[in-house]
């Protein structure tokens, strides 16, 4: 397996909207508390007077941010992902999908890796609940490099936008040549038996997976899709058709996230072996990241498990001719 | 002369002539009210008429408003954060000259710019979309903190419902305004005493209420809320106050103007049809043949 460079999912996130700050001066922060968790204190430090803290109060948070938004700022509301997408969900709603104003929600602690803090800091539900809203982007991020070019196309970009980041030290995957690019997925290896569909913090794993499925012959994809909403359908549906069995993996619920949004797709084009990887329905709990990795399935060794799965589905489909019968 | 022009020739103007001008706008409010209601059905009476000579003047005397160029940089922010008072504000809309009055026959009907809670992307003259309670005043404590930043001479103004600050949402952007002192920020409480199908009395009590106001940092003024030169009075303080933002605890009567409306629970939403549309429109037809106009329902 490859052993993979650490760096802080947070820190990249604290030190960027600091750069990003400088780069855009009608930039501001928008903090319902929680500016050393998410360390949003970089941009406090550099710009105080481009910061408003509303206190413990998300639902202020939102309607504050969409306010200046309407005035032509752009605020970037920062809190845990859990408050933003539960506690705040009709103020983003009301205020800034159904009002389209540009605010960017920084849903922090995403998924299920928090430090060992349990069910009340986690996420499980958002990008379900996000994606849901008719005119919000989602964007889930894999690791620091992705963050900053995601936080940096979020402030350009005009519109509801809702991003999924992480807390600790974690894989880094990408490199100096990492592009990102709305609603297009991105190659990080290519096989034609088997394509593993990753959003979000598991990248590292789907790419061990692919390594360790390939010693045993079996060769597989790793597509790196960020962008939750709008999901590349022309990418899935090329997919699903030419290799014919997908894995998807997310630091989320199984039920209505990025897997949902491809088995979305996959249905209504062409329909093909898959499996979900991700938190099965249930909740969480307090331990290590790894433990809660095992706890859930949500390692290599269960993606490729899942990879051998849908091979073995594919290949059944395919001696059955297709699986379709004349009556 | 443009809407924008004659809208900026009225502002702060003061004395009985204009008070008087205001009350006969406010009758016209009324009428389009009852008229829209009368030709599409039903909607949201009480809650409309309760707010009349607040919005009127807001939109007539106290805000800078730019009918002709709805997004002006400079306009004063209006939020209507009871959304459900929405053809209240649009008869006013109407009138200032934000779109036809014909188009006020659209209200709720599939596909119209004027839906049964304000939009903001489908109306002009709409800042936000409300009618989901409780989310207004954070969005006018934000268009208030941009205007602090940017040096801009615009001012906020929020409309709320009685029963809609029982929302906690309220209470946590009362305080974020407080501790950014935002003198900018007007917020108008609409006390009529009802609420939804009830009286405010079965609800947990908010008294003392202009004690909470003033406990969380706010100026807070009690005024008869149908009485013009009483609001025009309470905004010039508004504007005067430094260092704090206002509330403007208005009393008014819900449904007022149509005699058998006033202060019926029933006529927060309803139809208005037969003898009940009739005498309605006989009731502002006389008020306002008294300020010189003929009209016929």
């Amino acid at each position: 397996m490859t052993r993979w460079k650490m760096a802080s999912l947070r820190e990249a996130l604290g030190q960027t909207l600091r750069d990003i700050g400088n780069e855009h001066p009608n930039m501001v922060v928008v903090n319902a508390d929680l500016r050393n968790s998410v360390k949003s204190n970089y941009f406090v430090d550099a710009f105080p007077e481009r910061t408003i803290d509303v206190g413990i109060a998300e639902q202020n948070m939102i309607g504050v941010a969409a306010g200046l938004a309407s005035a032509g700022y752009i605020p970037f509301a920062l809190t845990f992902a859990r408050f933003a997408s539960k506690r705040a969900a009709d103020q983003i709603s009301m205020c800034v999908d159904y009002s389209f104003n540009n605010v960017n929600i920084i849903g922090a602690y995403a998924g299920i890796f928090t430090g060992r803090q349990g069910v009340s800091q986690q996420t499980l539900e958002d990008t379900a609940s996000m994606r849901a809203m008719p005119n919000m982007t989602v964007i889930d991020t894999a690791d620091v490099v992705e963050i900053a070019h995601v936080l940096r196309f979020a402030a350009a970009y005009q519109g509801p936008v809702y991003i999924r980041i992480g807390r600790d030290e974690w894989p880094v995957v990408f490199g100096d040549d990492y592009r990102f690019e709305l609603g297009k997925g991105q190659w990080l290896r290519r096989g034609g038996d088997v394509a593993i569909m990753n959003s979000g913090l598991m990248l590292s794993h789907s790419l061990d997976a692919a390594e360790s499925l390939a010693a045993e012959g079996i060769e597989a994809s790793v597509i790196n899709m960020p962008t939750v909403k709008p999901i590349d359908a022309a990418l899935i549906a090329d997919v699903a058709e030419s290799i014919g069995a997908i894995v998807t993996v997310e630091n989320h619920s199984i039920l209505g996230g990025f897997g949902g949004a491809v088995a979305e797709v996959v249905v209504e084009t062409h329909p093909a072996p898959m499996e979900r990887i991700g938190v099965p329905d249930e909740y969480s709990e307090s331990a290590p990241n790894a433990d809660l990795a095992e706890r859930h399935r949500l390692t290599a060794p269960f993606i490729a498990e899942a990879a051998r799965r849908v091979v073995g589905r594919k290949a059944s489909t395919r001696s059955n001719g297709g699986g379709v019968r004349d009556g | 002369m443009t809407k924008t022009e004659r809208s900026e020739a009225t502002r702060h103007v003061r004395g009985e002539d204009e008070v008087r001008r205001l009350a006969y706008l406010s009758e016209r409010t009324r009428y389009d009210i009852i008229d829209t209601l009368g030709v599409i059905g039903s909607g949201h009476p009480g809650p409309s008429l309760s707010i009349v000579e607040i919005l009127v003047a807001l939109y007539f005397n106290e805000m800078a408003v730019y009918p002709d160029a709805p997004k002006h940089t400079e306009r004063d922010r209006f939020i209507l954060s009871k959304g459900h008072g929405a053809l209240g504000l649009y008869a006013v809309l109407s009138l200032a000259g934000f779109f036809a009055r014909d188009e006020l026959f659209t209200f709720e009907c599939l596909g119209s710019r004027l839906q049964g809670h304000p939009d903001a992307r489908l109306t002009p003259g709409v800042e936000v979309s409300t009618g989901s309670l409780g989310q207004g005043l954070s969005f006018a404590v934000g268009t208030a903190i941009a205007a602090r930043l940017g040096s801009k001479a615009f001012r906020s103004y929020c409309l709320l419902g009685d029963g809609e600050t029982q929302e906690g949402n309220v209470w946590e952007a009362a305080m974020t305004a407080s501790k950014y002192r935002l003198d900018n920020l007007l917020a108008i409480v609409d006390w009529n005493g009802l609420q939804g199908g009830v009286t405010l009395e079965v609800m947990p009590s908010m008294e003392p209420y202009l004690a909470k106001w003033e406990a969380f940092g706010w100026h807070a003024l009690d005024v008869p809320g149908h009485d013009l030169a009483a609001l025009l009075a309470a905004m010039d303080t508004a504007r005067a106050t430094s260092g704090k933002p206002t509330v403007i605890v208005a009393r008014t009567v819900k449904g007022h103007g149509v005699s058998y409306m006033e202060n019926q629970v029933g006529w927060h939403s309803g139809t208005v049809e037969g003898e009940n549309l009739a005498t309605a429109f006989r009731e502002i037809g006389a008020r306002l043949q008294a300020f010189g106009e003929e009209v016929t329902a």
